[in-house]
């Protein structure tokens, strides 16, 4: 029980002082995570609106598939990327392995498919209500993509935070393919495995305070953009 | 891009300006969904010039007639034929080549129409008139001016900046009508534009049908508004159970109906 004491005081302390370690730690987890998410809806969106305004053989195969992938395991997803980035792979050369380039790989794989799912359920929903208007206006099928996407924009917000929840959460993917290197590859989900491990409960402990306050402030943040979106009746 | 394709197109043809779409002829058309008639034996021809009401119970295909006219949907069987074709077989898709006139060179479909929800896009009332500018492939250079023209048009000059689902019913129908304007269609079709609104707002709507009939566009309105058939009618198309029962021109329709289908139509109007 002293220990834990100890340990949430040394914590805070950490906070406070802005501690070299720890901000290093917090903004490569962000640079990081904030990158895929980026990739992530960059893909994800036009790709699950062509999803769903699109039609062709082997649609409902890829919608499966994508969304499956939602469940993907990191740590999976992980181990092929390391096949592909290991020396010996067929991306070997580029010299990734171990690099936060390589993460941001990672985490995009685990991002994208979550955004693309729920980017077509959005765009399917909104596709019904706006096709015989968009029709009689000369507007459909990919060409519709883009004034769809934009009329849902705030319902894809939803979508991008999915994403980043899962980004933010994992260590597995980024574990194999960063390697945890200090200074180096280190975010707060490995640390925290790391640092948990080895004892060192207090930098673990401040690590998960700043990764639940981010959460919570970037929900929050995104919370109240529905909330005036919904005042101004866009939604 | 697609101006000088039409140019080229029409230069072929050896024409100045493309041809009136029309009359266009119904003949024999069916609309059948699950086997079931809901469109039967539609034979039809809609002129020029003349301002054409569609009147008849609920369930008599009206939306439907105004649908197949838009391209919306495909007769089941029978024939559609406009005097100029523009592609409404492909229901409008890709945006058709339109008229080429002194005043507009766009790619809008000439036949345009306002459900009877319209749906207004989940932006600004200005944003709104922009995406249908774009969308019907008005040229970049003119859209500004069009702009204001619509806008004024409508009289929502003081909600450009509002978004458009937050404003009142009357306020969202003059927005679709002057939307359904956008890219000067030959033919407008409305689909009982006054269902909700109230007498000051009906009024701002019909002013923009009639203005638009003066201006040479085709109407052809869906209405169960008596009073507003008889304003605007120059002839009255009569439906019941997916059939046409009567054509006749407005005043022989209101004063002597032919049919007992639209006398009692018109009497249990009356009555009430």
């Amino acid at each position: 029980m002293q220990e834990l004491q100890s340990a949430f005081w040394e914590a805070g302390r950490l906070l406070l002082t802005f501690d070299s370690d720890l901000t290093e730690i917090v903004l490569l987890s962000l640079r990081v995570t904030l990158s895929a998410v980026f990739l992530g809806c960059l893909i994800g969106f036009p790709f699950g609106a062509f999803l769903a305004v699109a039609r062709f053989p082997g649609r409902s195969l890829i919608v499966l598939v994508v969304n499956a992938f939602m469940g993907l395991p990191p740590v999976v997803a992980g181990l092929f990327l390391y096949l592909l980035l290991s020396r010996s792979g067929p991306l070997g050369p580029l010299g990734l392995l171990y690099t936060p380039a390589a993460m941001i790989i990672a985490q995009t794989i685990l991002v994208t498919p979550i955004v693309t799912a729920m980017t077509r359920q959005v765009i399917e929903d909104l596709y019904q209500e706006y096709d015989e208007q968009f029709r009689s206006m000369g507007l459909s099928g990919a060409r519709a993509v883009p004034s769809l996407l934009w009329d849902a924009r705030y319902s894809l917000i939803t979508g991008a935070l999915a994403g980043f929840g899962r980004a933010a959460a994992e260590v597995g993917a980024v574990l194999i393919v960063g390697g945890n290197i200090n200074h180096v590859t280190r975010v707060m989900t490995t640390t925290i495995a790391l640092e948990t491990s080895r004892g060192n409960l207090s930098l673990a402990l401040g690590l998960g305070f700043v990764l639940i306050t981010l959460s919570l402030l970037i929900n929050a943040a995104v919370m109240s953009l529905r909330g005036s979106a919904k005042r101004l009746a866009y939604v | 891009m697609s101006a000088e394709r039409d140019f080229t197109g029409l230069e072929a043809a050896g024409r100045v300006a493309p041809g009136a779409l029309l009359p266009v002829t119904l003949a024999d058309v069916c609309f059948a969904v699950n086997g079931t008639d809901l469109l039967r034996g539609l034979s039809l021809t809609i002129a020029p010039g003349s301002r054409t009401v569609i009147m008849g119970p609920n369930g008599a295909g009206k939306s439907l007639l105004l649908r197949i006219l838009q391209g919306l949907i495909q007769p089941t069987r029978g024939q559609l034929t406009w005097r100029r074709a523009w592609g409404e077989a492909r229901g409008t898709e890709g945006g058709t080549a339109g008229r080429a006139t002194d005043k507009h060179t766009s790619g809008a479909p000439p036949v345009s129409i306002v459900l009877q929800r319209p749906v207004l896009l989940r932006r600004s009332v200005a944003a709104n008139l922009t995406h249908a500018l774009r969308v019907l492939r008005v040229p970049r250079r003119d859209r500004a001016a069009r702009l204001e023209e619509l806008l004024t048009l409508g009289n929502l000059q003081d909600r450009r900046g509002q978004p458009a689902r937050s404003l009142s019913g009357g306020e969202q129908q003059r927005l679709a009508t002057v939307r359904a304007l956008a890219g000067n269609p030959e033919m407008l079709l409305l689909d009982e534009p006054t269902a909700s609104l109230d007498p000051q707002a009906t009024q701002a709507i019909e002013a923009l049908i009639q203005r638009s009939h003066g201006q040479g566009t085709k109407i052809v309105m869906v209405t169960h508004d008596l009073g507003q058939a008889r304003r605007i009618a120059d002839e009255v198309v009569f439906m019941a159970n997916g059939r046409i029962v009567e054509t006749a021109p407005a005043e022989i329709f209101f004063s002597q109906p032919q049919s007992n289908e639209a006398r009692a139509y018109l009497s249990g109007h009356l009555v009430i």
